[in-house]
């Protein structure tokens, strides 16, 4: 079974490809059929893999497939090989499963566009690059992959490129990434190269963590810096997370798959499958759970205040991000991949949730319009507050799991300033997202008549993908309860990948001096404290509910105190309100500190050409000027010269040698026997 | 004696299923009538499909007193020998009946001349080396003039064949010399007078250098190319198609086995030699090919400049470069015949078609056909990742670890500015609109064209993206020449 | 006493002959007489050998070449036929429709 993975990228591909080439006359029902059995029949073939690992024994779960050799020159060799592992198996379960019922919810939603086709072509490639770059075992196919859903994800954000703002998020986003992705190949080819002193030439994970220790360890931190670098631009981590909130100029289908479920976890899957070198480099650790944890809390205030239902969805994205960032930094890699999978359901989920609102609605995206949908959608509202539950981590929804153990590794692992922010965000979290639960489903309606007489359920082409994703996004905490005598399921079925370093970590710190004494006494405390940390989470949650719903909630505002509603609010804290409402300004200080001095310098560059560079050419008077015109003259007929005349030449030499071409078959003899009278020359000559 | 007077049939027995199908078909032609003839094509096709797997099978390295070496190398060449009449045989169905020049003879002789390039390409002996060369030309000459009624395929046929009969004298002189210096026409035998004797003998530089002569004359190399442009433009196309794939291929094994193999030893000797022809051919085959306006033409350079680069392997005598020769001519066979397809469906008998420009806005009209087009040329162009960039690699890899640096760069500056022309096709089909969109209109018997496009392009395609598979083949398949 | 010698330079001068007269001569006819001469000219050369080596093979091969080239014969003609049916002409200096 393990054999057929390459199946599981290779029918997206397919899909893609049927849909790109013949898409526009095959006809809407053929399109997503196309597309959804690809992605089904991918995710069937992902769950096999996945039941087949499950039964191996622990130590046989990593498997290479080498799909086939690209070339081999020498000693130089490239192949195409897939990595089964537990964490590769967990990635493409989430991938084809998510992305499964994406694709067929996009049926519902985007059967009135136009360009339908084009959309299931890109979806379904994305899906493939996705694949392939949490599949590949070697750092040249994941750097396909990352390359590729970067394209993907371009495409998809200016889907509707007609409109001004999608096609300039798009065009963010390209830009912020590649700033990103420009530290990550910098950090590809710092490895390559200190690898290669050491005769290393092979890209495979394997080859790589085998002989990592070569590296020293400020070598390592410069690296896994840079790869870091990659990661926050990718996964819109501080201070290259300004894409993302834009990106949601794109069809929400996308935003649910592309910038909340998959693509932007990327960067923490990159970081799980290098633990070890992040591991062996643990400054670069701390920049990566600081960074992660600021993220997750100045991407929750800023959720606080959006009105745009996707805005707020996707600043709750950065936030969950950070949070998963936060544990890979403090060496938590399990928790990270499961808030990775939980995210994965319950922000899918409700994105999902928010087209079918958004449908309804019209196109109508602002929550200050909305208002009492949950009469007229059940369905969509249910599941939405299921998601809006898990998020804000109650249990036993699957958010609390994920959510409660970062925080607990944190705080086990003694960042006690990051747990405490980290509870700050998840009393944020829990807040925000039920005020966006109760301004868009409860209470009065406020759209307009018109919008108002429209209002449906989506139909169930829609909702059903919603069910399921609510059922998961419930239930799918199971894997992280603590079953197992010697951790969660979660735990048991990773650890052969996180072993390596999480040996590492543990080793330093036994180093550092912090060694636990009797295991059984520092068990039951620890048990006893971490159910302690959950209740404070769970209370903090439910705390951050309550506010909302004493500002938003319509029967819960008379027990509000008076000051206590958002206008009131609003007014008070105006200050504060501003900054947050204008997202701290970071795009303005983005201009004004980067863009801005860039436009200035080479305002000053031309300026002080003008000012004093002319100044001294017309000071020294002519024969300056004259070498200026000379200069001129080489850069035109020279410089410019030399590329078109390299053109005309060619053409000209082509006219020229075509007259040997006479048409006259006593020339071509002739021209044939003087060959031959130049060879037998030559070789008398002895060449 | 007696054991080396071994008439072994079965060394020849993928010549003896071709003979069998010609004549079969020579006595359907002469039996069947109107149109019953349609399956006369068909017929041909079998046979030749049916030939690929006893060429596979067929391994009898010493035969015939040793003048036939049926081993893998001629094997792998029997195999792209085949595959290519194959193909060419189905458009030509169609093609033949749009040129009112439908007569059954066309497909007998096809198959005879596929029987001569597989005599070249498993002869180890001057004798029935030149007997099989001259077979694969007389038949060409024939199918060059098929359309007796077009003054351009006529007129080809007779420069072709003066040329070719000028070539064959000089071959045939240079094989007297060779015979006379080793006292043998056998391979084997002068290969070890040469590496016995001195190698500034008369007799041996005269032959050499008059064989050479006749051998880049059938390639086509400069300057001994100038009948090729002509006698592809005048040709029917599927037979230009075949032209250059086939005959080029079955020279390139005469080569490989001749000057690789036997004459190894005298590399240093014949190695200037080579690298001029190589560098003179694909640069003038690239720079000439920027100013053709001929579809056809602009491909005949093409193929010129192509045989320049193929050349380079021959040069570099080791595994890496002959198998390089072998994979590129593989891949070679695909994309032209590919885009000898697409050019074989447009082309009119009044010339529509046959020029670059005719092609304007077929993305819009036909974009699957574009689509192709656009995949054969780029291919062709040698861009990944399709097989023409991968051959290109493994020839230019291979020139570049035998320390052939200025070669190499000369080859990457003749595919530079041949992307000149490559690109002028896409162009034309993709950023401009049609004027007359008539020349796009399918005729009856397109279904085939499809099948041998669909096929070209799917191989182009595979050979691109599993380089090793076939690789591996062409390596198997030098192995008897290097021993 | 003739040589080996003898007969090649015979040879020799019957393929610059041939050579010669495919080159210049304008009748395409007395092409195709000049081209005979070329092959016979190397059967000579083929025979010499031949005989002063003590090998079969030369005389096999001209046995070979003498068919072969009769063929070849039998092919220029038709072609030419052709030509002259479509041309009017054997003139090979106005058959220059396919060139550059």
């Amino acid at each position: 079974m393990i054999q057929l993975v390459w199946l599981i990228p290779l029918l997206p591909l397919i899909g893609s490809v049927i849909n790109g080439l013949f898409g526009k006359r095959m006809g809407k029902t053929a399109v997503g059929l196309v597309a959804c059995v690809a992605m089904v029949a991918s995710f069937l073939i992902s769950l096999s893999i996945f039941i087949k690992i499950l039964s191996l024994p622990v130590a046989e779960r990593s498997v290479e497939v080498t799909v086939f050799n690209w070339i081999t020159s020498g000693a130089f060799k490239l192949d195409v090989t897939f990595l089964i592992d537990p964490l590769s198996t967990i990635m493409i379960l989430i991938v084809t499963g998510v992305g499964s019922l994406i694709h067929i919810y996009s049926i519902g939603y985007m059967h009135h566009d136009k360009s339908f086709w084009r959309f299931f072509c890109y979806l379904n490639l994305f899906v493939f690059f996705m694949l392939m770059l949490v599949l590949g075992a070697n750092y040249l196919v994941m750097f396909l992959g990352w390359e590729g859903v970067g394209l993907c994800s371009y495409l998809l954000i200016g889907f509707w490129y007609e409109k001004k703002s999608a096609s300039d998020a798009g065009k963010k986003a390209f830009v912020v990434n590649r700033v990103g992705d420009f530290g990550f190949i910098l950090g590809l080819f710092l490895l390559f190269w200190s690898l290669a002193g050491h005769g290393i030439t092979s890209l495979s994970y394997k080859e790589v963590f085998a002989n990592i220790h070569h590296l020293d360890p400020s070598m390592l931190t410069i690296i896994t810096l840079l790869l870091f670098v990659g990661a926050t631009g990718k996964s819109a981590q501080i201070p290259l997370y300004v894409w993302l909130p834009d990106a949601m100029e794109g069809p929400t289908p996308v935003s649910a798959l592309i910038h909340a479920a998959t693509m932007v976890t990327a960067g923490v899957y990159m970081i799980a499958r290098n633990n070890l070198l992040f591991s062996l480099a643990p400054y670069t650790g701390e920049v990566v759970a600081v960074v992660g944890i600021l993220t997750a809390f100045f991407a929750a205030t800023m959720g606080l205040v959006q009105n745009d239902i996707k805005k707020v969805l996707a600043y709750s994205t950065v936030s969950q991000l950070g949070y998963m960032f936060t544990a890979v930094g403090v060496g938590a890699y399990t928790a990270g991949v499961f808030h990775l999978m939980t995210h994965a359901f319950f922000k899918g989920l409700m994105f999902l949730g928010s087209g079918s609102v958004i449908h309804a609605m019209g196109g109508e995206q602002d929550m200050r319009k909305m208002g009492g949908l949950h009469g007229h959608m059940k369905t969509t509202s249910w599941t939405f507050i299921i998601g809006a539950i898990a998020i804000a981590g109650m249990p036993p929804f699957s958010g609390f799991w994920s959510k409660d153990e970062i925080l607990w590794e944190t705080f086990e692992k003694g960042h006690h300033y990051i747990w405490a922010l980290g509870l700050l965000t998840a009393f944020l979290t829990a807040f925000y997202m039920f005020r966006q639960v109760f301004m868009t489903f409860t209470g009065r309606c406020r759209a307009d008549h018109h919008t108002q007489h429209h209002l449906h359920e989506s139909p169930k082409i829609m909702t059903v993908p919603l069910i399921i994703l609510a059922v998961l996004a419930a239930t799918g905490g199971i894997i992280g309860i603590p079953f197992f005598e010697e951790g969660t399921a979660a735990h048991h079925f990773l650890n052969s990948v996180f072993s390596s370093g999480q040996h590492v970590v543990n080793h330093a710190v036994a180093g550092g001096g912090h060694v636990a004494n009797a295991a059984g006494e520092s068990e039951a405390i620890h048990g006893g404290l971490e159910l302690i940390m959950m209740g404070v989470s769970v209370a903090v949650g439910l705390f951050g509910i309550f506010l909302a719903a004493l500002l938003y909630y319509e029967p819960m505002k008379k027990f509000a105190p008076s000051f206590w509603t958002p206008e009131n609010l609003a007014a008070r804290f105006k200050g504060l309100h501003t900054l947050l409402y204008n997202k701290y300004y970071v795009d303005e200080i983005y201009d004004a500190l980067i863009i801005n001095p860039i436009k200035r310098l080479c305002w000053y560059c031309w300026r002080f050409d003008l000012g004093v560079i002319d100044g001294i050419v017309n000071g020294a008077g002519w024969v300056t000027r004259l070498v200026a015109w000379l200069m001129h003259k080489f850069d035109v007929y020279i410089v410019d010269g030399t590329i078109n005349s390299s053109a005309t030449f060619v053409s000209w030499t082509s006219s020229f040698w075509r007259r040997l071409q006479s048409g006259y078959l006593q020339n071509y003899a002739l021209v044939f026997v003087i060959g031959l009278l130049l060879i037998i020359g030559g070789a008398l000559l002895g060449w | 004696m007696t054991n080396l007077l071994n008439i072994n049939y079965y060394a020849v027995a993928p010549e003896l299923v071709l003979i069998g199908f010609a004549f079969l078909v020579l006595i359907l032609d002469l039996l069947l009538k109107g149109r019953d003839k349609a399956v006369l094509g068909y017929v041909t096709a079998f046979g030749l499909l049916v030939s690929i797997p006893v060429s596979y099978f067929t391994n009898e390295p010493v035969s015939f007193s040793g003048m036939v070496a049926a081993d893998s190398f001629s094997a792998f060449f029997n195999i792209v020998f085949c595959v290519a009449a194959f193909l060419t045989t189905l458009i030509s169905m169609d093609y033949m009946k749009k040129a009112k020049a439908d007569r059954g003879e066309y497909y007998y002789i096809t198959l005879f001349a596929v029987i001569g390039m597989m005599l070249m390409a498993s002869a180890n002996d001057f004798v029935n080396l030149y007997a099989g060369l001259e077979l694969m030309a007389l038949s060409f000459y024939v199918l060059v003039a098929f359309k007796i009624n077009d003054n351009k395929s006529v007129e080809g046929a007779l420069k072709y064949f003066v040329l070719g009969a000028l070539s064959s004298g000089i071959l045939l002189y240079g094989i007297s010399f060779l015979y006379g210096y080793a006292g043998s026409t056998n391979f084997a035998e002068i290969a070890r007078a040469a590496s016995a004797g001195s190698s500034q003998n008369m007799f041996l530089i005269l032959g050499v250098c008059l064989t050479v002569a006749g051998f880049a004359f059938k390639v086509a190399l400069f300057p001994f190319h100038l009948w090729s442009p002509d006698a592809y433009e005048g040709a029917p196309t599927p037979v230009t198609a075949l032209l250059s794939v086939g005959s080029k291929a079955a020279a390139f094994a005469v080569f490989l086995r001749f000057f690789a193999g036997s004459l190894a030893v005298l590399q240093p000797h014949w190695a200037m030699l080579i690298w001029v022809f190589s560098a003179a051919t694909m640069l003038y085959g690239s720079v000439v090919g920027v100013s053709q306006k001929n579809i056809v033409r602009m491909l005949a350079y093409s193929s010129i400049a192509h045989a320049g680069i193929i050349l380079i392997g021959l040069l570099v005598t080791n595994d890496k470069g002959s198998s390089g020769v072998l994979y590129y001519l593989l891949v070679y066979a695909f994309m032209n015949i590919g885009a000898f397809s697409v050019i074989t469906l447009f082309v009119r008998n009044n010339g529509k078609g046959a020029n670059i420009c005719d092609y304007k806005g077929l993305a819009s009209k036909r974009p699957w056909l574009a689509f192709f087009m656009a995949l054969f040329m780029v291919s062709l162009a040698g861009i990944p990742p399709t097989g023409g960039f991968t051959a290109k690699f493994f020839i230019l890899a291979s020139a570049v670890n035998s320390r052939y640096y200025l070669l190499a760069g000369i080859a990457v500056v003749s595919t530079v500015i041949s992307l000149f022309f490559y690109a002028k096709v896409i162009f034309y089909m993709y950023m401009k609109e049609a004027d007359d969109a008539s020349v796009f209109t399918a005729s009856p018997g397109a279904a085939l064209y499809n099948v041998v496009i669909v096929i070209s392009a799917v191989a182009t395609v595979l050979i691109g993206i599993f380089p090793s598979v076939f690789m591996d083949m062409a390596v198997q398949a030098v192995k008897p020449l290097l021993m | 006493m003739l040589t080996l010698s003898h007969y090649l330079i015979l040879s020799l001068l019957l393929f610059s002959i041939g050579v010669a007269g495919v080159l210049t001569r304008r009748n395409i006819i007395v092409v195709l007489m000049s081209l005979e001469l070329i092959f016979n000219s190397v059967n000579i050369s083929l025979a010499a050998f031949s005989y002063y080596l003590h090998s079969l093979t030369g005389m096999v091969f001209v046995v070979f070449n003498i068919t072969i080239a009769a063929a070849e014969v039998a092919v220029g003609l038709a072609i030419l036929v052709c030509v002259y049916r479509r041309r009017r002409t054997t003139n090979v200096d106005e058959l220059d429709e396919l060139k550059g």
